[in-house]
């Protein structure tokens, strides 16, 4: 059974403007040390799909960065591996590709020249530790066309984007919808889809005949027309879709529990690109409670329950609670911060008081200066 | 293939024996060290960061875990199409199999290598030594003197000095006088064991030495006195900074002490000479409520639940609430059972220690380590003695 991997690496980004304004969402650092996108692309290698393409679309110069060859995830290989699909705009002027499934479109020829059975299609904006191997099985035995991966989530306004899936005791999906209006618990659309791939290719050589634009409403709202069934992921899976899930979601890997589950599962590990920091450094004044600290950081001030990333230094003094602190950012003397999530490389001068609250964390940008 | 002007070969076979049950499975270059390296991330990674890019990893004693850990030398960017890391076992040829019978030897064995390279200069290292050095600066000297041999020297206490290969060089930097292990040492300056060669004088030495039925097959015992005998040029590339011989418990112990503190002896960080290692998949060190650390390193994947005092945690350690790990190294892999307390300890990898064990203790010193072996399980409850050896068994 061959698997053809596609990552969307900016669907979902403009849920999160702040910290997608210089990165796609593939590149938001996440736990200290990661991108969003180890978790998919780890899950993938660690499922056997070692052929995974990645569709960009702007800003990728941070994603291409992290993935470069694709060594750190294996994928450096000389018989698929990994590939970065930039956009593709023909001469006529109409733009690079604007949904998903233009997405897709503009990738035909990738998809037409591999020799893969299925096609995996994924988004970053999961964070979970995912064996695709098992859906991929299930696909096979009930001979679907399409598999849509799918979590139990409690559904709340303002949700959007997202489809609500029904099911009957085959798994057989009997409807979509769309999570508008809708409330409680469902069963949800992880955007994680499996599809055979000639059946992916006959749509994409017949949607200009057919009308197709989109997946969720040309294809998978037509239950009847093609054989879609759900597969239930359970264990930790959320997504990121807004800056407060984002600190929300940091927040958890302080539960050891989720932090098992997330990156030793099965013995799956989530892998990022090496960095070769130092270990951390604690000094005599560091007083360090329920926080992850990553390595390369130098800690003399107070962190409780925040997310330090690599190569920070928490200054003597400096008191850091319930923050996120991303990757080589400093924060000085006797500062103060609560609820504060500094991108990377930013600043925090001596004597400062930054407060934000869990659904509204203050921001700092990348580089930024206070 | 074009010609290396230098290549390196790493001296990685010896057992190490002076660090007992660290080095019953594993050879002593493939020793934890500062949290997540091992001794041979120092020269290996002074090589790359020197722009040597053709290393002999001549190994022999307990190959396995250095072996492994070498891989594709991709670690140190040393996976190249022309040279990179290769890792140089005892072979057997036509005349027999012959294990590597002293330095000069196992240099000897592998002349294929070096002539294969034809380097104009070879740099023969050692796998027990803690420091940053960029041998493109020795190099410079030795090419500049026209050197047949440079040999890099720190200056140690005087005290210490008989534990050492000392030299006397004149101010061209040319030796005239060196003695092995001096019980009456002429000067302080001594023998890092990092010799710069050209290749074709190695290559003649060593050919040399090895019909000499007398010989030991040594650098400091046979091949450098043999040199300075005949006036040949010999020369001192006298390096400045840190430098450590972690051959015994007591020498590994304060070398990871030396890395602690805001300014430590020996800064592994805060400039651009990065020492690499073979980087797992471990997300970052959790605190949990009840931990904490204090004048210490902590590592990725480890989760601290107890205290941390001056000491150095590997990848990947637990330790439970109420344990106290103090002026102790703890290597990757490790859990600490709650309640224990832990004091002048080394404990190796993938050691399980059960609740409420007592290791060392506070009132130790470095000279007595408690020191428990790798993949050894301590019971519940279990009291080691300061200054003892534990194995598993």
């Amino acid at each position: 059974m061959k698997t053809l991997g596609i990552i969307f690496s900016n669907i979902h980004e403009r849920d999160i403007p702040e910290l997608t304004k210089v990165r796609t969402l593939a590149s938001v650092p996440f736990g200290g040390r990661y991108r969003l996108i180890d978790f998919v692309l780890s899950g993938m290698v660690n499922s056997g799909i070692t052929n995974i393409g990645i569709i960009t679309k702007y800003n990728y110069q941070s994603l291409m960065d992290h993935v470069q060859s694709g060594k750190n995830w294996d994928l450096s290989r000389k018989n698929g591996g990994l590939t970065i699909l930039p956009p593709f705009s023909d001469e006529s002027g109409g733009g690079v590709f604007n949904s998903r499934f233009e997405a897709i479109k503009s990738v035909a020829s990738y998809i037409r020249h591999s020799d893969a059975d299925y096609v995996v299609m994924a988004d970053c904006d999961i964070i979970c530790n995912l064996d695709f191997a098992p859906a991929l099985a299930a696909h096979e035995k009930k001979g679907a066309d399409i598999t849509l991966i799918v979590r139990k989530k409690k559904v709340n306004r303002g949700d959007h984007e997202r489809l609500i899936v029904e099911m009957d005791n085959d798994d057989r999906v009997t409807k979509t919808c769309g999570v508008e209006g809708a409330e409680g618990e469902h069963m949800v659309y992880t955007d994680f889809m499996i599809i055979s791939r000639r059946l992916l290719l006959y749509i994409l050589d017949h949607s200009t005949q057919w009308g197709v634009t989109s997946f969720s409403r040309d294809i998978l709202a037509k239950v009847n027309e093609y054989k879609i069934y759900g597969y239930q992921l359970d264990g930790y899976c959320v997504a990121v879709n807004s800056l407060a899930d984002y600190y929300a979601h940091s927040m958890e890997l302080l539960n050891p529990e989720v932090v098992r589950e997330l990156f030793y599962k099965g013995g799956a590990g989530i892998y990022t690109k090496v960095r070769d920091s130092v270990p951390a450094k604690f000094t005599d004044t560091a007083k360090v409670t329920n926080s992850m600290i990553a390595d390369g950081c130098l800690i003399e001030g107070e962190v409780t329950d925040s997310i330090i990333f690599r190569g920070c230094h928490i200054a003597k003094g400096a008191k850091v609670t319930g923050s996120i602190i991303m990757q080589d950012s400093v924060v000085e003397a006797g500062s103060t911060l609560n609820c504060v999530i500094m991108d990377k490389d930013a600043h925090v001068l001596e004597g400062r008081l930054l407060s934000g609250h869990p659904t509204h964390p203050y921001y700092i940008e990348k580089e930024g200066t206070i | 293939m074009k010609k290396k002007k230098c290549v390196a070969m790493l001296l990685a076979g010896g057992q190490g024996s002076r660090l007992k049950a660290l080095t019953t499975t594993v050879a002593k270059p493939a020793v934890s060290f500062g949290g997540k390296y091992r001794i041979i991330d120092f020269p290996l990674s002074n090589c790359t960061n020197s722009g040597i890019d053709t290393v002999g990893v001549l190994t022999q004693y307990q190959p396995l875990v250095l072996n492994e850990y070498i891989g594709t030398g991709e670690s140190w960017d040393l996976d190249r199409k022309n040279g990179g890391a290769h890792v140089l076992a005892p072979y057997q040829a036509k005349r027999g199999a012959r294990w590597y019978e002293g330095t000069a030897n196992a240099i000897y064995q592998n002349i294929q290598f070096l002539n294969k390279y034809d380097s104009e200069h070879v740099l023969i290292l050692s796998g027990d030594h803690i420091y940053k050095m960029d041998y493109s600066k020795m190099l410079a000297q030795h090419v500049e003197t026209d050197a047949d041999i440079t040999i890099a020297v720190i200056d140690v206490p005087i005290e210490e000095a008989p534990r050492f290969g000392i030299m006397s060089y004149d101010k061209s930097k040319k030796i005239f006088d060196f003695a092995e292990k001096p019980k009456e040492p002429k000067s302080n300056h001594a023998s890092m064991g990092v010799y710069l060669f050209k290749k074709d004088v190695l290559v003649r030495m060593l050919t040399e030495d090895d019909e000499d039925p007398n010989s030991e097959k040594d650098f400091g015992k046979n091949i450098i006195p043999k040199m300075l005998e005949r006036n040949m040029r010999v020369f001192a590339y006298q390096f400045e900074g840190y430098w450590k011989d972690v051959g015994t418990l007591k020498s590994l112990w304060e070398a990871n002490m030396d890395l602690l503190g805001l300014k430590p002896t020996f800064a592994l960080d805060g400039d651009a000479w990065k020492i690499y290692s073979g980087n797992n998949a471990y997300p970052p060190a959790l605190f949990m409520k009840e931990g904490s650390a204090n004048n210490s390193i902590v590592t990725e994947g480890d989760i601290i639940a107890g205290e941390v005092v001056n000491s150095v945690i590997g990848e990947g350690v637990t330790i439970e609430e109420g344990a106290v790990v103090e002026n102790s190294i703890v290597f990757s892999g490790t859990v600490i059972g709650a309640g224990s307390k832990i004091s002048y300890a080394i404990i190796d990898e993938n050691v399980t220690i059960g609740k409420n064990c007592v290791l060392g203790d506070a009132k130790s010193s470095p000279d007595r380590i408690a020191l428990v072996g790798r993949d050894t399980v301590l019971p519940d409850g279990t009291e080691i003695e300061s200054g003892s050896v534990t194995e598993a068994d």
